[in-house]
């Protein structure tokens, strides 16, 4: 706790916030990054100082067979601003869709750079890479994308898939696939690759890579699909604001039915919550608030970030719950707790017992007249 | 050559053909409850999951086949010899009270097609009471077929099978003393588990040694009342002399019993539940009634060789083991407010025909096989 009080009084030498945002602003843009990563909040001091650093990380960003949603998503977010990441924290050299200059004199200004920043420069893809026919379906600068991301590979000091087209072929690649396109990882297979899938990801989740990369100059740590850790390390199903309905049996059908319009659990109209993994419930989407994310809306999770899931599995197929799979039935609330005693009932029961009674009775009596009959042969016995 | 014979003669007598109808009206009852599902025939409820299903056709029916159990500890375990010409109906009485448990269960079973998982090694959970008496009693089942089959084999001329069972026999006898053992004391431990729903007048840690004494009374109170009732029905003499030796063990088991069940009360301060105006205190006073009755008796000498008397305690004695046993898994059985069960109309006809169905098959078995004693020739 010292440690993060004394970071806080020497972070106005350490790190000067950026022009165009005071310094609150940048502090606490800093810890929420170091939130978001759940790193200690004594990392913001780290982060606003790779943030501040006169030398300003180089991106180098190739778009493939994409929609450009992966770069609207950034644009959207507000903290950082796209304009202040890329004018403050990150010297984006090039991308198609936000360099101001074009043709030739971008292309010349991306090979100087990577040329420049040989082994520094973060290299961003997204969208999906076409293979065959030697990739002539996606072409840029008369070369093929193929081409550009093996030239931009080589010298670069991190890649970074964005997008599930990146990650892992996404939409271009689910059947039947005309142009054989296969995400960064299958033609990249000699280095690690961050991979942020999502359709769109969520931007804080690549920002936050960026500027962890930025701050301790190595990868957050992945799990076995390339993905960081802090971000899709658990399910959506597991922190899924809809879980208690989940748990409780209360789900939604269709569309607009009763259960859907109280908010219930959408898992019985195809919700992939339960096999995907992301932070969509935690950190949510476009800042305005809660329930702004796909299942906060009322529409099912269709499983954007795992491979396989989405766009594989149709939307209305129920997905595969690999922790507890909820019963067919639930118990009824109001349950009946037992019907009493009914006339016939009681009386068969007191019959059967008199009967038992009587029959033993006679028994008893027959046997003390036999045993008087009888007592002297007994002796013999 | 064994001493037992069929006794033969008439089979379809009026008291056959009551309870063959009886077992038949329950058999279309169980048929009804196989194709409509329990709810549909029973009054089992979350609250009460056992009903009389479990309680009188498992529970007491096992008490009552306890005969060959005990008859079995008093021959083979004491050495008492003499007491050879009751054991053949006895071990019936256990063949009848354990298959027909058995079968009880699988009426009672809401998912019985999965019975089979039981017997699964990868599923066995040791240290389960349920399952403990799950494979006890469907064990004993099996060694009270072996141990009864001499009388299949006497029957059907199979001398040398007999020859060769015999040889073996005294191992299935050990194993049949040591199972009931084990799961007649299991059934109290299962209610030990129940912790406070069941009434402090039967919870006790005690339940165990109780419940096995309670099976041992139950199945020695059997053999002189299945006894007194073939010596009247068939025109038998009586065995009254074996019953009236019998009878001292009764008594001092009976003594102890209720010398551990009073002392278990008193320490546990529980005699405040005995005086409330509930139907636990009033089921608990007629088991106590039903108990302390047959001991009263006992206390005379004379009574001992009393035929009426001894049928007359051995009746008190199978109703206080059936009250006792009634009264720890029903009676005083409270899973919470507002819960109630009573048998329906169709259990306890269920019940009834379990019941009429072993006499039923007695009355079949004792005409036609080996197991009465050959008393004519003794007498003689």
């Amino acid at each position: 706790m010292s440690e993060w009080i004394s970071s806080l009084s020497n972070i106005h030498e350490a790190a000067t916030p950026p022009i165009g945002i005071n310094r609150r602003e940048f502090i606490k843009f800093c810890t929420g990054v170091a939130a978001t990563m759940g790193l200690a909040p004594a990392m913001s001091l780290r982060i606003a100082e790779a943030a501040t650093k006169p030398q300003r990380p180089p991106v180098i960003w190739i778009s493939a067979q994409e929609c450009t949603g992966c770069t609207e998503s950034l644009l959207r977010s507000t903290h950082p601003t796209l304009e202040q990441l890329i004018l403050e924290h990150i010297s984006l050299d090039y991308h198609e869709a936000l360099a101001a200059g074009a043709g030739d004199h971008a292309e010349a200004h991306k090979h100087s750079s990577m040329h420049e920043n040989k082994g520094r420069y973060v290299l961003v893809v997204d969208g999906a890479i076409p293979t065959k026919d030697d990739g002539i379906y996606c072409k840029v600068a008369d070369k093929t994308i193929l081409q550009h991301v093996r030239e931009a590979v080589t010298d670069a000091g991190a890649i970074i898939a964005i997008g599930s087209c990146a990650a892992w072929g996404g939409i271009p690649s689910s059947g039947p696939n005309p142009t054989d396109a296969k995400g960064l990882g299958e033609i990249v297979t000699d280095k690690q690759i961050v991979n942020i899938p999502g359709c769109p990801p969520n931007p804080y989740n690549f920002l936050a890579t960026v500027l962890y990369f930025l701050t301790f100059n190595k990868l957050p740590e992945l799990d076995d699909k390339g993905r960081p850790k802090f971000a899709y390390g658990q399910l959506i199903h597991e922190n899924c604001e809809r879980r208690p309905h989940y748990d409780a049996g209360r789900f939604a059908i269709e569309f607009g039915d009763e259960g859907h319009r109280q908010g219930w659990c959408l898992y019985k109209m195809g919700c992939k919550g339960p096999e995907t993994h992301a932070n969509c419930p935690s950190i949510l989407y476009g800042e305005v608030g809660s329930g702004a994310w796909p299942v906060g809306t009322g529409h099912p999770c269709f499983g954007c970030t795992e491979q396989g899931v989405g766009f594989t599995k149709p939307i209305h197929e129920l997905s595969d719950v690999s922790l507890v799979t909820p019963p067919n039935s639930f118990t009824d609330i109001f349950q009946t707790k037992g019907q009493g005693v009914s006339v016939g009932a009681a009386a068969l029961a007191s019959g059967a017992v008199g009967a038992a009674l009587g029959a033993s009775a006679v028994i008893a009596s027959r046997l003390g007249k036999h045993e008087e009959g009888t007592s002297e042969p007994q002796q013999t016995d | 050559m064994s001493g037992y014979q069929p006794i033969g003669g008439k089979l379809f007598t009026k008291p056959f053909n009551l309870f063959a109808l009886l077992a038949l009206i329950g058999i279309c009852l169980i048929a009804y409850r196989f194709i409509f599902g329990i709810g549909a025939a029973s009054n089992l409820n979350d609250g009460y999951p056992w009903g009389i299903w479990i309680v009188m056709d498992v529970v007491v029916s096992t008490g009552f086949g306890c005969a060959g159990y005990a008859l079995a500890l008093t021959v083979y375990v004491m050495n008492r010899g003499e007491y050879h010409p009751l054991v053949r109906p006895a071990i019936l009485a256990g063949l009848f009270g354990y298959t027909l448990a058995g079968m009880s269960v699988m009426v009672d079973l809401g998912r019985y097609w999965l019975f089979y998982n039981l017997l699964l090694p990868w599923y066995m959970q040791p240290n389960s009471v349920m399952f403990e008496v799950a494979i006890c009693v469907l064990a004993y089942t099996v060694v009270v077929w072996i141990e009864f089959a001499p009388a299949f084999l006497e029957r059907f001329g199979l001398h040398n099978v007999r020859r060769k069972l015999s040889k073996l026999l005294f191992f299935f006898i050990a194993i049949g003393i040591l199972l009931p053992t084990m799961h007649q004391s299991s059934l109290g431990t299962m209610a030990i588990l129940w912790g406070h729903k069941l009434s402090p007048l039967w919870q006790t840690q005690l339940l165990p040694l109780l419940f096995l004494m309670s099976a041992i009374l139950m199945g020695s109170a059997l053999v002189p009342f299945e006894g007194n009732f073939a010596s009247l029905g068939f025109n038998r003499p009586p065995e009254t002399h074996l019953y009236s030796k019998l009878s001292t063990y009764v008594f001092l088991l009976l003594g102890s019993f209720i010398l551990i069940r009073l002392a278990d009360l008193t320490l546990r301060s529980a005699w405040g539940y005995a005086f409330e105006q509930t139907t636990d205190a009033l089921m608990f006073w007629i088991e106590m009634a039903l108990y302390i009755v047959p001991f009263v008796l006992l206390f005379k000498r004379d009574n001992r060789s009393n035929r009426q008397i001894i049928f007359i305690l051995s009746v008190c004695l199978l109703l206080a083991g059936t009250v006792y046993r009634l009264n720890t898994y029903l009676i005083g059985y409270h899973p919470g407010p507002d819960w109630n069960y009573f048998p329906s109309i169709m259990e306890i006809l269920i019940t009834i025909g379990m019941f009429s169905l072993e006499i039923a098959l007695y009355l079949i078995f004792v005409k036609h096989l080996p197991v009465l004693h050959r008393a004519e020739a003794e007498a003689a």
